[in-house]
C-alpha cells in the first residue's frame, strides 16, 4: 500500500533559474524504508519539504503535479492535516522546537490533535523512552545542546506513531554514538510499527545497512531507484562520491558487487582470504595523561595554543570543562572528538575568548580564528566581495562570485567565505578553530575542507576542529582528542584512537577491526593486498613443504 | 530576553488573564504620551518585573530600550523645528540646514524617549514572566488558524534574541568586527525567514488544525482574579482618562503641561492599581 506517491511533480523556488524538483514521479510502500542520496543540492531537502506540504505552500515558487501522502493531497490539505499522517524533522533542529520544555515539547503534537491527558502523557513517556531521551523530560529546550535537541525534535515528530516519518540528515548534529542509536532506532521503528521512514543522509555508510531502498536524486531528478547493493553498484559507475568508504575499499580489491555495510564487506574479504589479522585489542598510549612539570615546560615552550587546569564552570554549578590540558603546536591538525554535550565547543569558545575561564590558565602565541557552527551568521554583507578582501576571496577561491549575494551560495561555498572572513586579518593566525564544519556537507565538500585545514597547517597555524565524522578526521587530522564530561580522555595520532573503536572509528577501520592502523579505502586496499600476498606465500610454502596438518585443512 | 520559571503571583496566573493585564500596562504607554503616565508605566512595569522575579531579564531589555530613548532623545532636536524656545543656535548643519536647538524638541524628545523606555520594559515583562507554552496553548483554544500570528510573535522574540546572541558571537570572532548596526540589520532581515521557520514548525506539529483541544477546566485563582481585576482596572481608567480629555499635553509650539492633581491622582492609581495583585503572595508556586 502506498504512503508517499509523487505524480511528476515539478517545482521550481521564487527568484531560482533552475528546478529543484524536475517532473519527479515515486512512490513509497508503506513500511519502506527509504534513503534519498545525493550532493547537495539535488533536491532531497525540496523533496522532503513537497512530501510535507510546506513546498509551496510556505516557499511560494511554480509547483506542478500531485503529492499525496496517506491518502491526503497537499494542494489541498495543509501541513497541519498532512502531519497527521508524516512526521517531519529537518535539519537544523533549533528551528524546530516550539515549546519551554521538553515535557511540553513532546506533549504538544499530541495536544493539537485532540488526545486526552492520559494519552498524552502515556505518548510522552513512550517517545522519550524510545529515544532514551527521559532524563530530559524537565529539561528547558533552549539549555540542550544541539544532539539532544535533536533528539527532542525527532521525539516530536514521532509521538504521534505518523504512517511515515520524513527526515533530513538528523544525524548531522549527533556524535557517532547516537548517529548509529538514531539509525537502528528508526529500523525498530520502522519494523515494530510498520512506520515507513524517508531519510535523506550524507553520510550513506551511516544508513545504507538499514535501508530497503534507496533514491538517489540530481537536479531534481530521480537517477537510482534500487536496494543497497544496487544503488552502491551504480554508484561506482555513475555517482563515486556517493559511495561509501566500505564500498570504495571493496571496489579497490576487485569485489563485484560491493558489499552492504561493515559485516558484509568484512565477511566478503574473509571468503576471498583478504582480511588482514585484527589488530590485538590492548587499548594502546592512547590516554590523556597530565605531563609533568619538566614535559609541561618542554611542551609549552613554542606552543601556538595552551591550556592549563582550564575549567569552565556556569553560575548554576554545572561544569563543562574539568581540569583540561591541552598543548597546540604551530602547523598541528588536531581533532577533536566526544559525544554531544562533552565540552567541546566550550572549550573553543574559551580558547578564542569567547567565554572565560572559570579556573585555570589560557595562552596563545597569537590570534585565534573561531570559525562557529553557523557559517551564515558571519556574512552580513549584500554582496561576497565585500565580505573579506580581494586577496582573501581569491585564497578562497571565490573570486568569481565576488557578486553574488552570500546566502545564495551552496553551503560548502559558504563554509569557505566564512572561514576566509575569519581569516582575513593582516596577520595570520596563530591558531584556527572549526566548531563542526562538516554539517550538511557532500563528500566533495568534506574533501575541500581536508585540503583547506592541510593549507592552513602548511602555512604554520594550529588546526584544531572539532567533528562528529571520522572519515574527516582521518584525512586531515594527525592527532586526535577524545573528549568526555568535560575532560580529554584520548590524546594520540588518529590510527590509534579511530582504528580499534567502534564508534570512534573510520568504516574501513570497523570491517578491518582496526587491523594496521587503516582507517581509509585505500588504506585498506594496500592492507588487504599486503595479507593476500602473504596469504599466497603461505599456501605457496605449504605446497612445496606438505606438512599432514596442512593437506587436512586444504581437504576440509 | 527569555521566559523565566519562578515563583510570582504573574507566574501562577493563568494565561489569558497575564496576557490581557501586560497588554494593559503596554497598551498605556502606546495611548498615552503623557509624562505622567509615562513614569506611572515605567515605574509599575520595573516594580512587576521585580517582584516577579525577572529584574535579570528586565534590565537586558532596558539597554535596549536606554539605547532607543537615547536615539531619540538625541535626534529628535536636530530634526524638530516648530519649538520656540531656542536654547542654541548651531547654524547651517548640512544634511539637515539651518538648526536651532529648542527646548520644546529637547523635552519632547526626551518624554517620547521614556516611553519607548517604558514600553519596552512593560513588554519586557510579558515575555519574562509569562509562559509562552500557556500562550500557545491559550491561542489553539481560542481561535486556531487566525492565532497564529499572535503566536508567532510569541514565538519569535525569544527566537530572535537567540539570534542576536549567536550573530554577535559570530561577529566578535570577525578580525573586522561589523559594528551593531550591521548586526541589528542582519537580526531584523533575517525574522522573515525565522518567522517561516517556525510558523512552518508550528504547523507541522499540527497546530491550527481542526482538532480542539479537550482541556481541564482550571478553576480561578486568587491570582487570576487580582490580575483580571487589575487589568480591567487599567482599561478602565484608560478609557475614563481618554473620555474626559484628562492627560493633554503638547510640546509644540510651546509646551503645555497638564499636571494637576486628578492627572498626579490618576497616574498614581495606575501604578498601584498595576502593582496590587503582587501584594498577594499565597498560592503562588504552581
Amino acid at each position: 500500500m502506498t504512503v508517499l506517491a509523487f505524480e511528476r511533480v515539478s517545482y521550481r523556488y521564487p527568484g531560482a533559474d533552475r528546478l529543484a524538483l524536475d517532473d519527479l514521479s515515486l512512490t513509497i510502500g508503506e513500511g519502506e524504508f527509504c534513503v534519498l542520496a545525493g550532493l547537495s543540492a539535488s533536491g532531497k531537502s525540496t523533496l522532503l519539504g513537497a512530501a510535507c506540504g510546506i513546498v509551496p505552500r510556505l516557499h511560494g515558487g511554480e509547483f506542478a503535479g500531485r503529492v499525496t501522502v496517506g491518502g491526503l493531497d497537499t494542494r489541498d490539505h495543509g501541513p497541519g492535516a498532512v502531519a497527521a499522517v508524516a512526521g517531519v524533522l529537518f535539519q537544523d533542529p533549533e528551528t524546530q522546537t516550539v515549546m519551554s520544555t521538553v515535557r511540553a515539547e513532546l506533549a504538544f503534537p499530541l495536544e493539537n490533535r485532540g488526545w486526552n491527558g492520559a494519552a498524552i502523557a502515556r505518548g510522552v513517556e513512550e517517545a522519550a523512552l524510545a529515544l532514551g531521551i527521559e532524563d530530559l523530560l524537565e529539561r528547558a529546550t533552549h539549555e540542550l545542546s544541539g544532539g539532544e535537541l535533536q533528539r527532542v525534535a525527532l521525539g516530536a515528530a514521532l509521538v504521534g506513531r505518523p504512517r511515515v516519518v520524513l527526515l533530513d540528515e538528523p544525524t548531522s548534529q549527533l556524535d557517532p554514538v547516537a548517529g548509529d542509536e538514531l539509525i537502528w532506532l528508526l529500523r525498530r521503528l520502522n519494523e515494530e510499527w510498520g512506520m515507513a521512514v524517508v531519510l535523506a543522509e550524507h553520510r550513506l555508510e551511516r544508513c545504507l545497512a538499514a535501508a530497503d531502498r534507496v533514491i538517489a536524486l540530481d537536479e531534481g531528478r530521480v537517477v537510482c531507484d534500487a536496494d543497497p547493493a544496487g544503488f552502491l553498484g551504480w554508484a561506482k559507475t555513475y555517482a563515486p562520491l556517493l559511495q561509501t568508504p566500505a564500498a570504495r575499499l571493496a571496489a579497490a580489491v576487485g569485489i563485484e558487487p560491493a558489499p552492504v555495510g561493515v559485516k558484509r564487506t568484512r565477511a566478503a574479504l574473509r571468503e576471498r582470504g583478504l582480511l588482514p589479522p585484527r589488530a590485538a585489542v590492548d587499548g594502546g598510549d592512547t590516554a590523556a595523561r597530565r605531563p609533568r612539570r619538566s614535559e609541561r615546560r618542554a611542551a609549552s615552550t613554542g606552543a601556538a595554543l595552551e591550556l592549563r587546569g582550564a575549567w569552565f564552570e556556569w553560575p548554576d554549578g554545572r561544569a563543562t570543562l574539568r581540569g583540561v590540558d591541552l598543548v597546540l603546536r604551530p602547523g598541528e591538525r588536531v581533532a577533536l572528538m566526544g559525544r554531544n554535550g562533552a565540552g567541546k565547543s566550550t572549550l573553543l569558545r574559551c580558547a578564542a575568548g569567547l567565554a572565560k575561564l572559570t579556573r585555570g590558565r589560557i595562552a596563545c602565541s597569537g590570534r585565534a580564528a573561531l570559525l562557529l557552527q553557523h557559517p551564515a551568521d558571519y556574512l552580513l554583507a549584500d554582496r561576497v566581495g565585500d565580505e573579506v578582501s580581494a586577496a582573501g576571496l581569491a585564497t578562497a577561491g571565490l573570486s568569481a562570485l565576488a557578486d553574488r549575494h552570500p546566502h545564495d551560495l551552496s553551503g560548502g561555498e559558504r563554509q569557505r567565505l566564512a572561514l576566509a572572513v575569519v581569516l582575513d586579518a593582516p596577520e595570520p593566525p596563530a591558531v584556527v578553530l572549526l566548531d563542526e564544519p562538516t554539517r550538511g556537507m557532500d563528500r566533495s565538500a568534506r574533501e575541500e575542507l581536508g585540503r583547506q585545514v592541510r593549507e592552513l597547517a602548511a602555512a604554520g597555524a594550529a588546526v584544531l576542529v572539532t567533528t562528529h565524522d571520522p572519515e574527516l578526521v582521518a584525512t586531515c587530522a594527525e592527532r586526535v582528542l577524545l573528549m568526555a564530561e568535560g575532560r580529554l580522555i584520548a590524546d594520540a595520532p588518529p590510527a590509534d584512537v579511530l582504528g580499534g573503536g567502534w564508534y570512534f572509528a573510520t568504516e574501513t577501520a570497523r570491517v578491518l577491526g582496526g587491523a594496521g592502523g587503516a582507517l581509509l579505502p585505500e588504506e585498506g586496499a594496500a592492507l588487504c593486498d599486503v595479507a593476500q600476498r602473504s596469504s599466497l606465500a603461505m599456501t605457496g610454502e605449504r605446497n612445496l613443504n606438505p606438512e599432514p596438518a596442512a593437506g587436512a585443512e586444504a581437504r576440509a | 530576553m527569555r521566559y523565566r520559571a519562578a515563583t510570582s503571583p504573574l507566574h501562577a496566573t493563568r494565561a489569558s488573564v497575564a496576557v490581557a493585564w501586560s497588554a494593559a500596562l503596554a497598551g498605556l504607554a502606546l495611548v498615552f504620551d503623557h509624562p505622567l503616565v509615562t513614569a506611572a508605566v515605567l515605574l509599575a512595569a520595573t516594580a512587576a518585573g521585580t517582584l516577579a522575579g525577572v529584574r535579570g531579564e528586565l534590565r537586558t531589555a532596558a539597554r535596549v530600550g536606554l539605547l532607543l530613548a537615547l536615539m531619540f532623545a538625541v535626534i529628535n532636536p536636530f530634526v524638530a523645528r516648530l519649538g520656540l524656545t531656542v536654547l542654541l543656535r548651531l547654524g547651517e548643519l548640512p544634511p539637515f540646514g539651518q538648526i536651532d536647538i529648542t527646548l520644546e524638541a529637547t523635552i519632547y524628545g526626551v518624554v517620547q524617549g521614556l516611553r519607548i523606555l517604558a514600553l519596552v520594559v512593560a513588554v519586557a515583562v510579558y515575555f519574562a514572566a509569562v509562559d509562552p507554552d500557556r500562550v500557545l496553548r491559550l491561542f489553539r483554544r481560542a481561535g486556531f488558524r487566525s492565532a497564529l500570528t499572535v503566536t508567532l510573535a510569541t514565538r519569535l522574540v525569544p527566537v530572535l534574541v537567540h539570534d542576536g546572541r549567536r550573530l554577535a558571537d559570530a561577529q566578535r570572532c570577525r578580525p573586522r568586527p561589523s559594528g551593531r548596526l550591521a548586526l541589528v540589520r542582519a537580526v531584523s532581515s533575517s525574522a522573515l525567514d525565522r518567522a517561516v521557520d517556525v510558523a512552518a514548525t508550528l504547523e507541522l506539529r499540527g497546530y491550527g488544525t481542526a482538532w480542539r483541544a479537550r482541556g481541564v477546566p482550571e478553576p480561578w485563582s486568587r491570582h487570576d482574579v487580582a490580575f483580571a481585576a487589575s487589568a480591567a482596572a487599567l482599561a478602565g481608567l484608560a478609557a475614563t482618562a481618554l473620555a474626559t480629555g484628562l492627560f493633554a499635553w503638547h510640546a509644540y509650539p510651546t509646551i503645555e503641561l497638564a499636571a494637576g492633581v486628578p492627572e498626579i491622582t490618576v497616574a498614581a492609581a495606575i501604578a498601584v492599581v498595576a502593582l496590587l495583585p503582587f501584594a498577594e503572595r499565597r498560592g503562588v508556586a504552581r
